[in-house]
């Protein structure tokens, strides 16, 4: 039997119509609107800025609103040198940006501090704040950053947003 | 009218006999080394308002930690009225490394004698506002000291935190001179081997 038929549905006058989970809607909708909360510290950052211009376009993500607020962003993206005094500002704006929220270390400086094996430089962001994707480059390529994003948005879709919530 | 360095550094020694040394010249910029770094006060404001060295470029600090006078101030003087440079340098001793500020003769000494103060350790006198300036307050060190390692060291001071980073064998540093890259770099010497 004709399923939309079953549900009341006129597919001739109301188009077409797809059947999914809740869950899977949810992951959706946040997958394609990834906004970064631009945490640009150091060169890695001029990669951030290529990526979000034209020739890039991070927009084609549905992440080019970089937010410089962490109230209204989902996804920081630390790109650059994590000093010991930047590393208190950068957990303050992570936790003040509103759950859910994932983190995208980008570069050797934030993954582990990089060429920078130095008294003032924190080896690597993981040491603060938890994150979700590690990038490989002195400094990250903008495709690399792409990749990474689509990596991101991968793992998003399979969050069990509804699940955690009802198994409590 | 204008004066050339050579005359200005002349009359600076003139004037101060006995605590400025010989006015040395390389590739036409003039040093001058004053003997007794109590007065530099007064030899700065001298060549601020008599010799016209109206800007202060740079001031910096040099650790030499095997010398009985550790610290040696540089600071590179400008006058835009001559046109010419002049470079005063002044050596302290490491038990007492304290120095007369010159923040009120020119601005810009003010975040320089900061930056020298966080970084190695120097107290200036009379600055107006001598707090670390790249490092955070709290911080206990200077690092720029020779005697400091390269990894730092662990502390904890509020939120802020630093640890020792890992060298892994380094640091890894190519050496002077002109051998082929294949002798210099650090990855084709054995770990072992001095840098
Ligand atoms: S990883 Fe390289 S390019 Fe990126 S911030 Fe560090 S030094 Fe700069």
């Amino acid at each position: 039997m004709n399923l939309t038929k079953f549900l009341g549905y006129d597919g001739k006058t109301e188009g077409n119509v797809v059947i999914t989970t809740m869950e899977a809607l949810i992951n959706w909708c946040r997958k394609y609107s990834l906004w970064p909360m631009p945490m640009g510290l150091a060169c890695c950052a001029i990669e951030l800025m290529g990526t979000g211009a034209s020739r890039y376009d991070i927009a084609r993500f549905g992440a080019e609103v970089m937010r410089f607020s962490p109230r209204q962003s989902d996804v920081m993206i630390v790109a650059g040198t994590v000093t010991y005094k930047q590393a208190q500002v950068v957990k303050r704006i992570y936790e003040q940006m509103p759950e859910p929220k994932w983190v995208i270390a980008m570069g050797a400086c934030a993954c582990s501090g990089g060429m920078f094996r130095s008294y003032s430089v924190l080896q690597g962001v993981d040491k603060i704040i938890p994150v979700n994707l590690y990038l490989a480059g002195c400094p990250v390529r903008p495709e690399a950053l792409l990749d990474g994003l689509m990596q991101l948005q991968h793992d998003v879709m399979q969050e069990p947003v509804l699940r955690k919530q009802f198994r409590k | 009218m204008k004066k050339n360095a050579e005359d200005l550094a002349l009359r600076l020694k003139a004037d101060f006999p006995n605590i400025i040394s010989d006015p040395i010249e390389f590739r036409g910029e003039y040093t001058c080394e004053l003997l007794d770094p109590a007065r530099l006060y007064e030899v700065a404001k001298y060549l601020r308002d008599k010799l016209d060295f109206d800007f202060l470029k740079d001031s910096t600090c040099i650790d030499e930690p095997d010398q009985e006078k550790r610290f040696t101030l540089v600071y590179e003087l400008y006058s835009y009225q001559h046109r010419v440079q002049m470079r005063l340098k002044t050596r302290i001793f490491a038990k007492k490394p304290q120095i007369s500020s010159l923040s009120d003769l020119w601005e810009s000494a003010n975040w320089q004698e900061r930056e020298i103060y966080d970084l190695m350790g120097i107290q200036f006198e009379n600055h107006p506002d001598l707090r670390r300036i790249l490092m955070w307050d709290g911080y206990q060190y200077h690092p720029l000291r020779k005697d400091f390692p390269l990894e730092g060291k662990a502390t904890q001071c509020g939120n802020i935190f630093t640890e020792v980073a890992p060298l892994e064998g380094g640091p890894f540093v190519t050496l002077p001179g002109n051998t082929d890259t294949g002798k210099r770099e650090p990855r084709s010497r054995s770990t072992d081997s001095k840098f």
